[in-house]
Parts: C-alpha cells; structure tokens; sequence
C-alpha cells in the first residue's frame, strides 16, 4: 500500500510531455485507487465528509465513510480537498472544429437539409489541442455534435483521453439533432444587405410547412423500418431507426416558445425521447416541459438577456427557474472561443443566481449524464459506474478555488499537460522565471 | 382636366421669351374672395373679410377691401380661408437617384475605394454638393396632387441622397411650367450622415461620416486659396458657393440632432435639423441646440400583441414610443422650439392632417400647428415674404375650407397655388343639406316629391314611406335614383346640376320615359356647430432617462453614504482591511478607514460585503452609434465620441457587474482606427455627460488578421493584406504626420517650432497655406504624446514590429490590447514601456491566437508590465472580476493582484489613476459593494457607485422589474384596446437591437440581437 500525494502524481504525469504531441493517454488501470478522506460531491446532491472512493479495473468499487482501501491499493489522500465526479460538456463541436475562422479544420456542419445518417464520431479529432485544455479544467466527456441542415446527423458521447476516435466513444450515435424550422416572426436583417427577397407570408406558417416535411420523414421513416426487407435501402431511415426503438433521443435545437410547443408535439406524436437544446425562453413553458418529461440542455449561461426590457441577469438565473419547476436540465458551454474548459464556472454562476452549489454540480454532473442516456455508468461517484473522478482543491464552480489535482477516466489517471502549460513553461523558462 | 390647367396655367403665366402657337391670350384676371373668415396667419384672423387676387399675387386682404368692378366674386360666406401650407423636406420633382457605376451588394465584395463619380469632381462619391436641384426639378402633377390635397401650397425638395446633397429648390406644387413653379432655385444647402448610393467604401460609418464632413469644411476653405494646387474641384466650389444659403441637415434621431450641431458649432453654421420625431426622449437637449427643426408625424401604427408569443418580443421601448410619439409636438412647443413640420416620412401625404390631428389631440396648440405649417418653415428658409401669410403682395398660395382646418369634420375645399385654382373637395363647398322640393315634369303631368339631402352622398323620399336614394353630388353634378314604388326594382333616375338652392336636370323614369326634373330648396339643415371634442387624454407613461427599460423618471442623485463593516480592497498600501469603513461624500472618496462616523450620511450596514473600486473595461464597444470605420486603412479623423449612444442598455447591464468605467474602442478593421472615448456608466446621463472628463485621449491601432482583411469571404483589394505590409502602413503615415507637422511650421510665419504647445502651428494660420487633414492632426498628437495609442495585436512578430516602427519614428505604444502573445515579447514591451490589457482565456478560435494561452497575464505580470483583464463583449464585460479572477488558477496569481487587473491596472493604463482604480481618500467615489469575495464566481454587485451616485442596486432593480412588467401589461392592454376599436394595426413586429463589436470574434448574445462589425 503506497501512499501518494496529489502533487507527486501530478509530477509524474508533468514529466510525461515535451509537446503537445507527447501528452499521452493513460494506460488502462491497473492497481485499484483509494481516494481517501475527502469532501465527496457525489453528483446528485449529496455530499460526503471525510469520505473516500475507490476504483478498480475502471468502476467504482466503493463509495462512503468509513471504509476500507483494498490490499495492494494505491491510497490518494484526499484531506481538505474536493472529489468530484467527472464533469460532462452536453452539447459540443468538441473535435470537430479546430480553428473557427480556418474553413480547412471545421467538420461540423454537413451540406444537405436531412442528414439523419451523418456520424459526428466518424470525424472526432482525439489530437485536437482543445481537448487536453478541457481536461485540466474536470471536463472527462463531451458529446459531440453535428450541426447545419434541419436533421444534422448524429452525436456521440466521447470520453476525453483517447489515442482515437473508437477508443474515445463512450456512447455511440446515440442522440439525432433537429434544428427547429424558424417559428419566429423574424425578417431576414441581412436580406436587403445580401440582395435577397426576403421570402413572401407569414414566416410562422412557412415554419410550420417545414416542419410537416420533417414528420412526414420520420412517418415514412416509421413504415419503413417497420418492413424487414428493402428493395432499395434508406441510409437516412436507417439512421433513425435507434429513435423509435429510445435506442436514440431526439435533440431538438430552438429557442422560443412556439419551437418548444412544437418540440413538445413531435413528442406526442412519435413518442421519441426528446431534449431541447438551447431552449432561452423554456422559463416561459417549464410547468409544460416538466409535465411531458422533457429534459433540457442550457447551451450557453453567460449570455446576454434576449430583450432590453428582461431582468439583466435572465441566463443567470434561467437554471434556477427551472430547477424550480422541476424540469431536468444540464448546462453546458459552446462558444466559439473554446471555452468548454470553463464549463464549472458556468454552473457556478448559476449557483449565484438560484441553485444550490450541489443543483449546479449536478446540472453538469449526473444531470447531463441523464440527459444524455449515460447515467448508468457515468454522472456520479457511485458504486459500479465509471471511475470518472476529479479532485479539486477547492470549490470547482468558482475560478477563484479551483485547483484540479487528479482527474481519472475509467480509473485511468489522465496526463493534465496540455499546450497551455507547456508555453507557460517555454516561457517562464525564458524569463528565468519559477 | 390636366391639359385643360396646363393651357389656363400657360395664359396666366406667358413667358416673353417663348413663342405662342395660336393668339396671344394675356389675362390679368382679379379674384375677389368676400364674406370669408381669413387666417392671415397663426395670430391675425379676420371674419367677415374680403382677399383679393390679381394673377399669382395677393392684392388686398382685410375686412374693409373694395372690390373693384373687374373682380369675378366668389361669395365664401361660412368658408375659412388658410395660407397653403409649406413643407420644407420633400423632394418633390426631383427623380431617385441611381448608383453610379460599378457598386456592389456587399461592400466586401467589391471594394470601390475610390469614387466612379466621373467629371470634376471630389474624392469621395458622397459629398454631392455640385447637385442643384432647381436644374433637374420636373413638375409632377400626380405627386404635387397628394400634397395639395393635404393643404400644402409650396415646397423645399432636394435630391435626398449623400452626405452633402447639394442645393434644395423652393417651389410651389402648381401645375405650370418649371420656370414659373420654382419660386426660389437655390433656397437650401442639404446633408445628412447617409452616403445614400455612394458605394464608395469610406465612410461606412456613422463617425466616418462626421469626419468627412469636417474634413470637407476644412478642404473647402483651404481651397478658397489653393485652387491651383487641387486644380478645378466642382465639390469644393459648389461646397464653398453653397454656404451663404440656409444649412439643413436630416439628421432623424435625437442623438444624430446633437452630432449634426456639434458639426455645425465647429464651423459656425446653424443647422435647421429634420429630425424623426424622438426629441421628447430629450426635449433638453434637443432645446440646447438652439436649431429650428422640421418635424414628422410618422406615428407608428399600434401592434396586434394579442398573441403573447408575438408580444413577448415587442420591447418596452417600441410600446412607449407608440404611444408618446404624438405628443413630440407639444413637447417642442412647450420647450420653445422653433419648428416645422413635413409630410416626409409618411407613407402618403393623405394621413397628414390625421396626424397633426393627433399631435392637437395630445396637446399642441392649434396656433403652433399653423404656425409650423406657414410662417415658421417660411421664415427658417427665409422665403416669409413671399409666401406663409396671406398678406399682399405675397403669393397667392392660400386653401379655401369649410371650417377650422384642425378640425376633424372640416374639409379643404380648394387649394389655391400661384393664383391657380385646385379643388380639392369641392362638392364641401355648398351646404347641400336640407330639404327640398322635387318636381318631376313628364307626359302625365308634374309629380312633386319631398326630398331630404343629408349629405353629399345620402338621401331620402319622403312620403308615407322613407326610401333611401341612391345619391351623389359632387360639387356641381348631382344623381339621384330611387324605386317608383317602395319594392320596385326598376329606379327612376335623375342628372342633373346644382346652382345654389335652384337644381335642374334631366331624367327618365321606371319605364324608360323621359323627363325634366327641378329641385326647390325649402329650408337648409342646421349647421351643426363645432361639435368635435377632442378626445380626453389618455394617460401616458413617462418619459425615461435614457429611454429604455430601466430608465430614470428621476435621475439618482449624489449622496453621502457610509459602508459600515465591510472588507476593503483598497488597491492601495493598506491592502484589504477587513472590518473596515468607506465614507463617500460630494461624488469621492472622504474617508477610508475603521470606526468612521459621519453624522450627514446614510449609513449602510456592509457586514460580510466586499468593497472594491469599479471595474474599469479596458476594451469595450458598449453605447456607441458605430464602432468600426473600415473603409480605408488609416481613419485616425475618426472619433468615437462623435456618436456615443447613451440608450443602450449594456451601460446597465455592466453596472450591475459592476463596470465604472469602459474605455469605448474603435474596432480592428483597419491598422490606424479611430479615436477612443473612455466613459463613466452613468446611466441615464447624455452623450456628452458620459464622458469620462478631463481624461487623455487615446486611439486604437489594430495589427494582423483583421486589418488584412483575412477573414473576408471573397479576398482582399484593400492595402495591406499582409503584416508586411501594416508595417508599412504605420511607417507611412507617421512618416506623413512629420512631413505634415513640419509644413504646419514652416507655414506658421513667424511662427517657431513648439513640441509643448497641443497644437504646434502657432502664429499665422498655416491652414491657409497646407490643407488641415484630420487624419494627421491625430497623429502628430501622438508624435508630441498628447495622444496614446491602444494596439489591438496578437502574434510575436507584429508586436515586434510595431515596437520597432514606433522607435524609429519616435512614438509610443501605450498599451497593446488582446495582446494573446504578449507573454512571448513582455520583455521587449516592457523596455518600450508598454502596458498590456488581455483576455483570460480566450483562444484558437483563429490562427492568430493558436498559441493563446491562460497563463498570458500572469507571465506579463511577473516580468513587470501594467497587465489589465478587459471583455471587448457586453457579456463578458458583466463578469470582468471573473475573468481577472482565472489567473489566480492559472499561474498563482495572488488575490490582490488578480483584482487590480480589472481596477487599478486599467486606470494606469488610461492615466485616469488620480481619480479612479483604487480607494484612497480624494479619489472618485466609484465603487462596488459585493455580495461575497469580489474574485468569486458567486460574487454579485448589491451597489455599483459612479460619482457618489448609486446607479445600479439590486434591490432597487428587483423594484424597476416589477415597475417595467406593470408598464409593459398596461401598454399592451392598450394596444389591444385600439384593436377592439378597429383602429388600423400593425403585426408585431420583435424588436431586434443591434450589437456593435470589433468584427474580431464570436459573442453569444440573444436571437434578437443583429451583431454588426
């Protein structure tokens, strides 16, 4: 029984990588890990002191107060630190886009209107600089998602330490994504600035039109799968075939609360398992979204208010209204400026708006591991999941704490090198600076 | 009917010059007009008086006027006689402009950085002020007819395109020929702050605008003496020709009224603004510019909010503008402005009367809305004595109507131009109501019927039964048909004419014979009386300062307060106090310490709060009118203090992050940007008043991707597109800025170089002899470190390069702003002596900022530069204490310091620390009260000071949520209630608000907001 301290290992691991390209992904586990007397968040609201988790052949294996290491366990002790369960990005181009502004390193957004049998895993970049930035910050996984045309393709949930893309999935194709058609009566700003008419009628109803086009695929869809043999085979059906079995849940992107109670149909209708995303106005609707167990993903908290005349801190304060009227949400971070790493103090903010500190925790916690069909193996620090665990120094929704010492996938301990570090290092060194 | 007045027209206007095709046919005819009630003008109303009319021209008018023999009578017993009204902003006659030459749809597309104007002309495509419209004005009768029709007699039309537009034409909306309807050819000299069809790429902004302007003052009196130099320049001429005349500028917001007389202040013109009908928003203001305005009456239509969904998304703003936007007028009059008003703006003409109505209906007085329709716009373009009265010797340009023209039953009859008749409604002018006796006269014999005219189009027969004819009168034609019998199909159906009570006509009856019919008038109808009320007031919401949810209806006065209790960041040699107490009295900082006491102020329990001093945004886009003029690659003329946009409502929103001061920036579309304006948020002040006062003045430069337009979908023609050449782009115009400087000497005779003096061209005026460019004003102020630059910039290499040609030039990088890979070169800034103001972890979103990294503020710190946190995002701005905050995770920064990032560090860097940027006793009471560790992402301002004025407060601002709910409910309320009126309505419509940024990154903002670089 070795006992190691968080900054040895963090030692290690820091003399693993010259570069970006010789940060490694750990080797599977190998001895069980006892994380030992620390403040346990275990994700779903309780928290645990003086606790310790144990982890062996990659799951959890023990959780609780007062209990034992297994022999020949390697012990991390944990006193006067935080242990988390791994954090989840919900809803991301995570790997896909490398640089926004380089056409050359996006592979998010396919040309076409139904994509249904695009596969974003097909194209994760598990070398993408990105990723190793999250990881430093608790981030463990992401779910990666296509984006453009009405029916975009499919997401998968990647765990983020992987030499590629099929070690790194974690839930494979598991999620369609709808873009709402427009149900807003917005004209086209750019429309007279781009020499385009803007289209004649009523956009509402033009919206509406669009989306029979969508249910009528996902009718003929239906009939089709419902048939054993094919003359002619359907990728884009095929596709979609998870969605009748709930192998799949359908991700409808809107905003506004016409899009919702359409979202809320297509339910109805088709009885598929759907999540909003985005989702700004489902304040307005919560009572409703609650009712027909529609969970929601908050893409974006430190937003701006939709109008001048809402309450100035709106996105602030939307998980905590919707916390209220009990709707299952996750929050998550997708701005173009890679800031996924900044997802805790996402749900921090929130917790200054109206959550409580372990709500918020588990709005990227356990809650996004619902959301996203994963919560059998990952989400919380229970027994027989995942051994996705983060320990913090301090509190890892504020920035002003969080110090992340250790962070474990599947009972791997993560290299936390990342780019970033590494120029600091170039850099200090230059400067002769400790 | 319009060839018939051409040849009337002809014969009472024949020009010597032009040869007759027939028999001359020269009349004088004299009119004259009696028993009418005249309104000479606004204060002389004569009843019973008498108007006399010889050809165009008023001969007599009074109450004691002969009429001579050889008058033709009109008898207007129960008329009301008005001057014609005048409308000083049309451009009537005048054909739309077409774009010149090539343009694009996208300015990016197809850059025209030089203009296609061909001829003589300036350089840039939007100062037209060669156009005169007297010499392309074409009458047009169907355009002058809804004009007459709405009482107007005589107009000012310009070609309404470009920047300077030339010269406006006065004329009268008669159908004669051009020679005769252009009363006055050059009555105007026209501009506004739209390019209009110029495609020309500068200026694309509202201060590239102003600046060219400006620019265009200055060239055209340095030309007066150098012509030789420019060789012939018709812009310039005309510009120059075109000053003696009245100067109107369309400046059609409240805040562009003010930007347009501050052009004006500077050259000694006196605008007469057309505005847009906002001023109420402030009134004050728009009173300080001393201008005469032509106002509209565009209101907006009332929304169908009936659907939430749809009204969720109509703004407070827009609501309350609907409903005040009538009651501009009477806000103008009451503040004592001179104004007048115009038809532009309206769909058509024919709602104007309806309108102005609406104005009197929510208090303008009748005597100010004749006056704003006759003798004010008469007199701002200084034509009142020709026309606006009707006194002689002025044009005969007057409306006949049947009553109070304000009144909403009163018609305008006829419209009088040039002596012209034009009837406008003239079947008003006989009260035909009454009763009559109708006798019909066939073979069988004559059949008398009881005949009852209600009004011009209503009728009836009355005998043992009431039968409702079909009637219609038009002024002179009447028809009537009606059964013979009460269930009869067949109408018997009569024509005829009216001649005062007596009416003759023609007929045939249910069985085709034919007849003669006459009609007696037994006894007119009672004139109803002026029975027209108007409509109670309703209650009207107040005007806000700014006017915008969360405004003011009283603005936050200075107080003396007393934080008890709390911990104090003082940024200063006593670190934080804990326990500790700030007193804050006449707008600073009084004491700081423990156990204050301070018997006037209003003591505030701060136990467990956090005091810092206010966040001060080194790099914000907030409360401007545009951001980035991109349209050449060096604009330093450009000012952002020219446009500051105090309505908008991220001035709030970063109050309640905590935000004292921002420093407003140019954008990075080009290498030498414009002008900054460092302001304090004080919520609710003007434009003028947010400027942080006394402070120095900055400029923002930009280096790499953006200036060469990388991201450009079609490519680059813009010099330069590589960092080789923004070099050179510095090294070339500071090299001009010296050559210009040391013109500027040696031009000043007697004159000696003076490197202290602002301004180093003492003695003569040396703008006489070298031509004053803006552009290089701006920088020999950087030259002589009167002006300081803030450098937007990333990679190593530019960084490098813009130290070197700023040592070689002699100048200074005050700050270098983004400055991603600041922590690559910190030592060679800090030898320049540069100050950094950086993101905290915002990267690879670009190729420029691949090597972006977390740690960047840390390192610069710790090799000894001014490092600053700043947002350059509305958002982000709100959470400034935040972003500061991630450098204590990332390279350990400590607490203090962390905090100085957002506080003192900007303030030095903007030299403002004697005021601002930490709390010390003397210093401006800018502060913060937090709700928990100011570093924390749980920490929320409770109080954020500017001044000593409390402008955000949390708990106040639950009250201002509550407020604005009630106001939104009651305006949507009334809005329904048009609605169930059948008063016309408009869909709704969102209120989309644009958000200006730098072009530089991506922001995440709400779905109705339009980002714009």
């Amino acid at each position: 029984m070795k006992k190691y301290t968080l900054l040895y290992i963090a030692f290690i691991l820091s003399q693993l990588g010259f570069a970006q390209e010789n940060v490694y992904p750990a080797k599977k586990q190998d001895k069980a890990i006892f994380i030992s007397n620390g403040t346990v968040h275990v994700g779903n609201g309780t928290v645990l002191s003086n606790a310790s988790v144990e982890i062996n052949d990659g799951k959890i294996i023990n959780v609780g107060t007062g209990i034992n290491p297994s022999a020949n366990a390697i012990i991390i002790d944990a006193k006067g630190k935080h242990v988390y369960p791994g954090l989840i990005l919900s809803n991301s181009n995570l790997g896909l886009v490398e640089v926004n502004s380089v056409r050359a390193t996006a592979d998010a957004v396919e040309i076409g209107e139904i994509n249904a049998n695009i596969k974003s895993l097909v194209a994760y970049n598990t070398d993408s600089k990105v990723i190793n930035t999250l990881k430093t910050n608790g981030v463990v996984l992401a779910n990666v998602v296509p984006q453009g045309g009405v029916i975009s393709g499919s997401s998968s949930v990647v765990q983020l330490d992987a030499w590629n893309w099929e070690d790194a999935a974690y839930a494979k194709d598991n999620g369609i994504h709808l873009n709402m058609p427009s149900l807003f009566n917005r004209p086209n700003p750019y429309a007279a600035f781009m020499g385009i008419n803007a289209p004649a009628g009523d956009p509402v109803k033009r919206g509406l039109e669009e989306l029979e086009k969508i249910k009528t695929f996902f009718k003929e869809a239906k009939v089709y799968l419902s048939q054993t043999s094919h003359d002619q085979v359907n990728l884009k059906f095929e596709a979609v075939k998870g969605l009748f079995e709930k192998k799949q849940k359908l991700y409808v992107h809107c905003d506004v609360v016409r899009e919702i109670l359409a979202a809320i149909d297509f339910k109805k209708e088709f009885d598929f398992d759907v999540v909003l995303v985005g989702a700004s106005e489902s304040f307005q609707v919560a009572e409703l979204l609650k009712n027909n167990n529609i969970p929601v993903i908050l893409n974006q908290m430190h937003a701006l208010p939709t109008l001048a005349d809402d309450g100035v801190d709106l996105p602030y304060a939307l998980p905590g209204l919707l916390q209220k009227a009990g709707v299952l949400f996750a929050i998550n971070d997708e701005d173009g400026q890679h800031r996924g790493k900044n997802l805790p103090f996402n749900a921090g903010t929130a917790a200054a708006y109206g959550l409580t500190k372990e709500q918020a925790l588990s709005s990227i916690t356990l809650n996004a591991a619902k959301i996203l069909g994963i919560d059998d193996k990952a989400g919380s620090l229970e027994k027989g999941k995942d051994g996705n665990v983060v320990i913090s120094e301090g509190d890892i929704l504020d920035m002003r704490t969080s110090k992340i010492g250790l962070v474990m996938i599947q009972g791997r301990i993560v290299s936390l090198d990342d780019k970033h570090k590494q120029l600091y290092e170039r850099y200090m060194y230059k400067y002769g600076l400790k | 009917m319009v060839i018939l007045l051409g040849c009337f027209s002809i014969s009472l206007f024949a020009q010597p010059t032009f040869p007759v095709n027939g028999v001359a046919d020269q009349r004088e005819t004299l009119y004259a007009f009696k028993n009418a009630t005249i309104v000479q003008d606004a204060q002389h109303i004569l009843n019973n008086a008498t108007l006399l009319v010889r050809k165009d021209k008023i001969v007599s008018v009074g109450t004691n006027v002969s009429i001579p023999a050889d008058a033709i009578v009109i008898d207007c017993s129960g008329k009301f006689i008005y001057p014609s009204f005048i409308d000083l902003y049309a451009d009537y006659g005048i054909a739309s402009p077409q774009a010149q030459g090539m343009g694009g749809r996208n300015a990016y597309l197809n850059v025209q950085l030089n203009s296609n104007a061909k001829g003589a002309f300036g350089w840039n495509q939007a100062i037209k002020a060669d156009v005169n419209a007297g010499a392309i004005f074409v009458v047009d009768d169907n355009k002058a007819k809804a004009l007459r029709e709405a009482g107007f007699g005589s107009v000012l039309t310009h070609q309404k395109d470009g920047i300077a537009r030339g010269t406006g034409t006065f004329v009268s909306l008669a159908n004669v020929k051009e020679n005769f309807a252009i009363i006055k050819e050059k009555a105007s000299a026209h501009y506004s702050f739209s390019k209009g069809t110029s495609q020309q790429s500068y200026p694309a902004s509202m201060m590239g605008s102003i600046s060219l302007l400006r620019q265009t003052y200055y060239d055209a009196k340095w030309y007066k003496n150098n012509a030789a130099k420019e060789g012939v320049n018709l812009s310039l001429i005309a510009w120059n020709n075109n000053q003696s005349l009245p100067q109107v500028f369309e400046a059609n917001d409240k805040w562009n009224a003010l930007r347009a007389d501050r052009i004006g202040d500077e050259f000694g013109v006196q605008y007469i603004i057309k505005t847009n009908g906002n001023e109420y928003q402030r009134i004050q203001e728009i009173v300080s510019t001393g201008a005469s305005l032509i106002v509209p009456v565009n209101y907006p239509m009332a929304m169908d909010v009936e659907d939430p969904n749809d009204a969720r998304f109509v703004s407070l703003t827009n609501m309350k503008h609907w409903e005040l936007a009538p009651t501009n007028p009477a806000a103008l009059e009451k503040a004592a402005v001179t104004f007048s008003f115009t038809t532009a703006d309206l769909r058509s003409p024919n709602t104007f009367l309806a309108n102005l109505r609406k104005a009197i209906d929510n208090g303008l007085s009748e005597t100010k809305a004749l006056e704003a329709l006759t003798t004010s716009p008469a007199k701002m373009i200084g034509v009142n004595d020709m026309v606006g009265s009707l006194e002689q010797g002025k044009i005969a340009n007057f409306i006949i109507t049947n009553g109070n023209v304000f009144n909403e039953k009163s018609s305008i009859i006829e419209n009088w131009i040039q002596g012209n008749k034009y009837s406008v409604k003239s079947e008003k002018w006989y009260e035909i109501a009454g009763a009559y006796t109708l006798s019909v006269s066939g073979e069988k014999g004559t059949k008398s019927y009881s005949l009852q005219v209600k009004s011009s189009s209503a009728a009836n027969i009355i005998g043992n039964d009431t039968i409702a004819t079909k009637f219609s009168f038009d002024g002179k034609l009447v028809k009537i048909g009606f059964p013979a019998e009460k269930k009869s199909s067949n109408n018997i159906k009569l024509s005829g004419m009216v001649n005062g009570g007596v009416w003759n006509g023609y007929g045939e009856d249910n069985e085709g014979n034919k007849f003669t019919w006459t009609a007696n008038l037994n006894s007119l109808a009672a004139i109803s009386t002026d029975t027209t009320k108007r409509k109670p007031a309703s209650k009207l919401g107040a005007v806000t300062y700014p006017f915008t949810p969360y405004g003011w209806t009283e603005s936050p006065k200075q107080e003396t307060i007393l934080f008890k209790n709390a911990t104090v960041w003082t940024n200063e040699a006593e670190g934080k106090i804990e326990n500790g107490d700030v007193l804050i009295k006449n707008g600073k900082i009084a004491a700081v310490g423990k156990g204050l006491q301070d018997a006037t102020a209003k003591v505030v329990d701060a136990t467990g709060k956090h005091i810092t001093a206010g966040i001060i945004d080194e790099h914000s886009h907030i409360a401007a009118a545009s951001i980035n003029e991109g349209g050449q690659s060096v604009t330093s003329e450009v000012r952002i203090a020219d446009n500051l946009n105090p309505d908008d409502i991220n001035i709030y929103r970063q109050l309640s992050g905590g935000v004292t001061s921002s420093h407003i920036l140019h954008g990075s579309a080009n290498t030498i940007g414009g002008q900054t304006q460092l302001i304090k948020l004080r919520w609710g002040a003007n434009d003028d008043k947010l400027k942080f006062e006394g402070s120095d003045p900055f400029i923002k430069f930009a280096l790499g991707e953006n200036v060469k337009r990388a991201s450009m979908p079609m490519g680059n023609v813009r010099f330069p597109d590589t960092r080789m050449g923004v070099e050179q782009v510095l090294m070339d115009a500071f090299t001009r800025a010296k050559d210009y400087q040391k013109a500027m000497w040696a031009a000043s005779v007697g004159a000696k170089p003076n490197p202290k003096s602002k301004t180093p061209m003492v003695g003569a005026d040396p703008t006489l002899v070298v031509r004053r460019d803006l552009e290089l004003d701006a920088l020999v102020e950087i030259l002589n470190n009167k002006r300081f630059i803030t450098c937007h910039s990333y990679v190593q290499s530019e960084i490098n390069a813009a130290l070197k040609v700023g040592e070689t030039l002699g100048f200074k990088f005050n700050t270098f702003t983004h400055i991603l890979e600041g922590y690559k070169v910190a030592d060679k800034m800090k030898a320049h002596g540069a100050a950094a103001s950086t993101f905290s972890d915002w990267w690879n979103y670009k190729m420029e900022v691949l090597d972006a990294i977390p740690y960047n503020a840390t390192i610069m710190s710790k090799v000894g530069l001014n490092v600053a946190i700043n947002s350059d995002d509305a958002e982000m701005a709100r959470r400034l204490n935040q972003e500061a905050a991630k450098s204590i995770k990332f390279g350990g920064m400590s607490e203090e310091d962390a905090l100085k990032m957002v506080t003192l560090n900007p303030a030095k860097m903007l030299h403002v620390d004697s005021r601002v940027g930490s709390i010390k006793v003397g210093k401006d009471a800018d502060l913060v009260m937090w709700s928990d560790h100011p570093l924390s992402i749980y920490a929320k301002s409770e109080k954020t000071i500017v001044d000593g004025i409390v402008y955000f407060d949390r708990e106040k601002d639950v009250q201002l949520r509550k407020e604005l709910t009630a106001e939104r409910n009651r305006l949507i309320q009334k809005m329904l209630g048009e609605k169930r009126s059948g008063n016309p309505m408009a869909p709704a419509t969102p209120s989309y608000s644009t958000l200006l940024n730098c072009g530089d990154h991506d922001h995440s903002h709400g779905f109705l907001t339009i980002e714009k670089d």
